[in-house]
């Protein structure tokens, strides 16, 4: 398969789409707005057959207008029946967008029948031939979508930074906002103006399938990978990019790997599919909220709490004057607390790298450690015995979790609440940290 | 929606029998009835607010304390009624008012961190599209320190406590520099040490001649934080210096009871107009 100029143009129009509506779609994930972009989307459709009714003609400014009349509408219905019905957002928004759907299905259906307004166009959009349809601009042919859709990414950027300050507020906090003097109402009606009129383009070169996926696929991607808004803004511009180039190639390769050499599939549906992997990877390999991550934070504490279940069980047995093996004190922590044996010696392994455990007895390190913790154990034994009253036998289980927790504040106030004590209420001592003397 | 004809002659009225109100008052609020789906929730309330004090707004649930807020600031449709501050109409006074609303009124996922949130507070000195610069970062840093936050200004909000997030709002409303703040609820929820920085801030702010509204749900601290007390229950039961009005009696009728003539009324009302459309 050979790159042309022409592969080059597909991307480049389809990354300018992905790019304007990822940039919007910022704002409908953070609004919680979501099916905000489904909606106009779909909602749009009367104001388009409407505009071509009323003028006859489908020049780009006429439906733009439709477009953005009827987003606006869009929005203002949602808000009304959501207001005045008592239905919530997302309900209103299924109500109003299906309703304006159909009328626009139906106008088209009776009156526009012999016009080129073919829905399944709407849907799918025609991403791979807009690249031969050109005008000549400053003695250059450009392809006609690809100065359409520039001209409304540079119209998106230019509304977000000019607005950035503006939505930015009216996002988190709608109602200082219009305290303070930004009629968050009227912000909202903006914003869903540029939805629409983003829309009404990319619709002719990548269906609102696309559309849809695109408002909101990178911008949920992004908020996966970065705590700052501007961060996230760049990062949605990006995997929106990136969605274009990589399913462009996978709709030219992917058929190929499935036994359909010289086979190509639509480059809007694999740029779709482009962005779902994206937002995939985010979810498992975020840096915050990944699912890698929240494993191995799982793993880290699940070692802690084993290592220094191994030091208080070290710290008991020299206390009784026994000695252990490691293979007893694995075998004690998996019938005392449940602990995989392979997790216990990865926590010895830990505690003899960090010089607290010597093959199996305590480092004068790892003593200091012990005592802090049995101490600690201890001392809530006393603390929950004298407090809550519970029976002895009820004592040890909390103990068990709450001296993991213990900071060194924490202890403090603790002695003080049990009136520093020097056995437990099982007559065990109490130890204390030499330091404190 | 304000008519303006018709509390013109109340006014006058009101003039002739020297009952103006001063119009010096933060807050005054005239005949402000609010409906939600055309059932009244708060009727009839005038309201001066005393300059320089604190004025705690207490009722049970339901009494309409988040919506006296909310309808004075405009954020919901009143049915009725004027507001002044400081003398004038409250859209030319935006500048002078400063709102906390209740925490769980926004999205703490939202990708901010503390600082940013203060900062908010600004964008009404700094204006429409003008971005934020760094003077206005500053007085923003500040406000933060006053709360006990400053170390936690990178902090995305999502990983700061409940307190700690009510401390962020309170600084938001420093950063304002407003005379007159509204606060709903802020120590709904707070640990003790947020609590004690929160009467700390309001002392400030009493000291600097500011006036402050809270609507406030633990009745134990009322006499120990407040000058003044607004008992609300859809409409005002009584109101004024808390050593003057914060009496059993005046609870009892705040609390104890519903108010089952109006809510009647109200319910009465919904109806009528509900079936007549």
């Amino acid at each position: 398969m050979i790159w042309t100029l022409l592969d080059t143009q597909i991307v480049i129009i389809g990354a300018l789409c992905a790019m304007s509506a990822a940039l919007l779609g910022n704002f409908l994930v953070l609004r919680r707005m979501s099916m905000m972009g489904d909606a106009i989307s779909h909602a749009v459709l009367p104001g388009l057959a409407l505009a071509f009714l009323l003028t006859g003609s489908r020049a780009s400014s006429v439906m733009l207008i439709g477009a953005g009349v009827v987003g606006v509408l869009t929005a203002a219905l949602t808000q009304a029946v959501h207001r005045s019905g008592g239905v919530d957002q997302g309900a209103s928004m299924g109500v109003v967008f299906t309703t304006l759907f159909a009328i626009g299905l139906v106008i088209l259906e009776r009156a526009a029948r012999n016009v080129d307004l073919d829905p399944g166009c709407v849907l799918y959009g025609a991403l791979e031939p807009s690249p031969l349809n050109t005008v000549t601009l400053l003695g250059w042919d450009v392809p006609r979508a690809m100065l359409t859709n520039g001209i409304v990414l540079l119209l998106n950027v230019g509304f977000v930074t000019l607005f950035y300050k503006e939505l930015k507020i009216s996002t988190f906090d709608p109602q200082l906002a219009t305290t303070l003097g930004f009629d968050a109402t009227w912000l909202h009606y903006l914003l869903m103006t540029m939805v629409a009129i983003t829309t009404v383009v990319a619709f002719e070169s990548v269906g609102s399938v696309l559309v849809i996926a695109m408002l909101i696929v990178p911008a949920a991607t992004a908020v996966l990978l970065t705590d700052r808004l501007l961060g996230m803004l760049l990062i949605s511009v990006a995997v929106a990019a990136l969605s274009a180039l990589l399913g462009h190639l996978g709709a030219l390769h992917v058929p190929g790997w499935f036994g359909y050499p010289g086979v190509d599939t639509s480059t809007a549906g694999m740029m779709t599919v482009v962005a779902g992997g994206l937002l995939a990877v985010a979810v498992v390999a975020g840096p915050r909220h990944g699912l890698i991550r929240r494993a191995l934070r799982q793993l880290d504490l699940t070692l802690r709490i084993a290592e220094e279940d191994l030091l208080g069980l070290l710290y008991r047995f020299e206390e009784a004057g026994r000695t252990a093996t490691r293979p007893q004190m694995v075998a004690v922590l998996q019938q005392a607390g449940g602990l995989r044996p392979w997790i216990a010696h990865l926590a010895l392994r830990r505690l003899a790298r960090a010089a607290l455990v010597d093959d199996a007895s305590l480092t004068p390190a790892g003593r200091r450690r012990a005592r802090d913790l049995v101490g600690a154990h201890r001392l809530w034994e006393t603390y929950l015995d004298q407090h809550l009253e519970l029976p002895s036998d009820h004592l040890h289980a909390p103990a068990e979790r709450l001296e993991h927790i213990t900071t060194p504040g924490m202890r403090r106030q603790l002695e003080d609440e049990v009136q520093q004590p020097t056995h437990d209420p099982h007559g065990r001592p109490i130890p204390r940290d030499e330091t404190s003397e | 929606m304000n008519d303006p004809m018709q509390p013109e002659g109340l006014r006058l009225e009101r003039v002739a029998s020297g009952a103006e109100h001063p119009t010096s008052s933060p807050l005054s609020i005239h005949d402000m009835t609010v409906a939600y789906h055309r059932k009244p929730v708060l009727w009839d309330v005038d309201y001066d607010a005393p300059d320089g004090k604190l004025i705690a707004i207490i009722g049970p649930n339901g009494a309409g304390k988040s919506t006296l807020l909310k309808a004075t600031l405009d954020l919901i449709p009143k049915a009725s009624g004027i507001v002044t501050i400081y003398g004038q109409p409250y859209h030319q006074q935006r500048h002078l008012v400063g709102y906390v609303p209740q925490r769980e009124s926004v999205d703490w996922d939202f990708p901010v961190n503390a600082l940013d949130v203060v900062t908010m507070g600004r964008y009404g000195q700094i204006g429409w599209f003008r971005p934020v610069g760094r003077r206005h970062r500053a007085v923003a840093l500040e406000a933060l320190d006053r709360v006990g936050m400053a170390d936690y200004a990178k902090r995305q909000i999502s990983q700061l406590s409940g307190g700690q997030q009510q401390r962020v709002f309170l600084a938001r409303a420093l950063a304002q520099d407003a005379r007159l703040y509204l606060m709903d609820e802020p120590f709904a929820g707070v640990d003790a040490s947020t609590e004690r920085a929160i009467v700390e801030v309001l002392r400030t702010l009493q000291r600097a001649g500011k006036t402050v509204l809270v609507v406030h749900h633990d009745l134990q601290t009322v006499a120990e934080y407040f000058d003044a007390v607004v008992l609300l229950n859809m409409r005002i039961v009584a109101c004024g210096p808390t050593a003057d009005v914060f009496t059993e009696e005046n609870l009892r009728k705040t609390y104890g009871g519903r108010l089952t003539l109006l809510e009647e009324a109200a319910n009465a009302l919904a109806r009528n107009r509900g079936s007549r459309e």
